[in-house]
């Protein structure tokens, strides 16, 4: 198989692994909570992409059923991943909120300051 | 953001047209893309427009608040209650095929519709009401 | 073996390449309200991808939940709190490291999954050929992916319509101040 041929068929998975290594990247090294939240939330989409790319049948047409048409792309992950979405969505809701309560309580959203009050706090009593 | 009559106009001209396309998405959910995930969100983002040009207040008083929160486990107690609606006409929980006493197709059609409403509740004011709650909030 | 370049795999490659270089934009932006508008980009983008993969009403849902309700919704906690992010205090050796461990593993991982695009494959030929073959006799309604959603998989979106009660009445409970009226 040539090389070219090599390449269309991992692309997909390449740039999904790419995308979750960036998000990964961003939970792990950045300290600001809503950029970290935001980089969950690119972690999420690439498995969103993870699970839509194998289920593509290159010729095929949306799972809608219509006369003359045979060939159909895989309906059950897009099922799961519309649901994801919307779910996806509203967890970030609640991880935003919580960064809002402790942006008014310790008066900043960087994860290191908020470990140094903590400590402060902590030899203080 | 009171004082711009572009946006203001153009909102005015837009909001509707955004219901009538959730909607749309909504209802021809079974025949082209789209069903109750969709249309809630296309629906709250219509309000969110709503808010953001009008103001809050004026939003809420279009929206109350409490209509929002009351809905909110509404549209989950509509998809459980069709659940055990199929579960008393003897079939299993959730399963739509004895819904229209008889006619399998029928009764799915039925069965889909009803739960897509539950969702469509559920997602638009559940949007909603997380919108609310940060626009309410008010900074410190 | 000859080399086809299929149309549909060209402009998928390239959509996801765009969608890459916005993620570097995204990793390497400073400020928190630039970002926001590059991760509505990035739910644009991934829409069209979506579209690309036959996804349509998967793509719906990004553009509107993705690039519409989650960007209003993080403006509005950027509002509440700060817009820009501190610059680092710390080298980002040991997270990189990290980080390219894991994916030379998962890049070594994708030489035992199924080609992009192929009939044959066992995902294809399972659940998924089935609900297609038997949707429309059962419920004739034509739009599988609403049939599975609603029907086939009604305890699913049951359980996933209750995580996102569940969120709600986590976020009113955190924000929603209950003394005042405000």
């Amino acid at each position: 198989m040539s090389i070219v041929n090599e390449i269309i068929a991992n692309y997909n998975y390449w740039i999904t692994i790419f995308l979750m290594l960036s998000g990964l990247y961003i939970v792990v090294a950045k300290s600001n909570m809503i950029k970290t939240l935001l980089g969950l939330a690119v972690f999420q989409t690439s498995v969103y992409l993870l699970y839509l790319s194998p289920g593509k049948i290159l010729g095929g047409t949306p799972p809608i059923l219509e006369k003359g048409i045979e060939v159909y792309s895989n309906p059950l992950p897009h099922v799961l991943i519309l649901t994801a979405i919307v779910v996806g969505v509203a967890t970030l809701a609640l991880g935003l909120a919580l960064v809002v309560r402790i942006n008014e309580a310790y008066g900043t959203i960087e994860e290191d300051e908020i470990t140094a009050i903590v400590d402060r706090e902590d030899h203080a009593e | 953001m009171r004082l711009d009559t572009i946006l203001r106009v153009c909102a005015k001209l837009f909001i509707p047209f955004i219901f009538v396309f959730g909607l749309y998405v909504q209802l021809h959910g079974d025949y082209g893309p789209g069903g109750g995930f969709q249309a809630g969100v296309i629906i709250a983002a219509g309000v969110f427009l709503y808010a953001i040009i009008y103001g809050l207040s004026a939003a809420q008083r279009a929206v109350p608040k409490g209509l929002v929160e009351f809905m909110v486990p509404m549209g989950v107690l509509i998809f459980a209650g069709t659940g055990i609606y199929s579960f008393v006409v003897d079939t299993n929980y959730l399963d739509y095929n004895n819904l229209a006493h008889g006619d399998a197709v029928e009764g799915q059609h039925w069965g889909i519709f009803l739960v897509e409403i539950g969702v469509l509740v559920t997602v638009a004011s559940t949007m909603i009401a997380i919108f609310y709650a940060f626009a309410g909030r008010g900074r410190q | 073996m000859e080399t086809v370049i299929n149309m549909e795999a060209l402009i998928n490659m390239v959509l996801l390449t765009l969608l890459a270089l916005i993620t570097l934009g995204i990793i390497r932006v400073r400020n928190l309200f630039a970002v926001v508008v590059l991760t509505g980009a990035y739910s644009f983008l991934m829409a069209s991808v979506m579209i690309v993969l036959d996804a349509v009403d998967v793509a719906m849902t990004e553009a509107s939940v993705g690039a519409g309700i989650s960007t209003v919704l993080a403006l509005s906690a950027l509002y509440l709190t700060k817009t820009e992010e501190a610059p680092p205090r710390y080298t980002a050796a040991l997270p990189l490291f990290v980080v390219i461990g894991t994916g030379a593993v998962l890049i070594y991982g994708t030489y035992g999954l199924p080609h992009f695009g192929m009939a044959d494959t066992p995902m294809n030929t399972g659940v998924g050929a089935d609900y297609l073959a038997r949707n429309y006799q059962e419920t004739g309604v034509p739009n599988v992916v609403t049939s599975v959603l609603a029907s086939y998989r009604g305890f699913d979106t049951l359980g996933e319509t209750t995580v996102i009660f569940t969120a709600g009445i986590g976020v009113l409970l955190l924000l929603k101040r209950f003394r005042q009226e405000g």
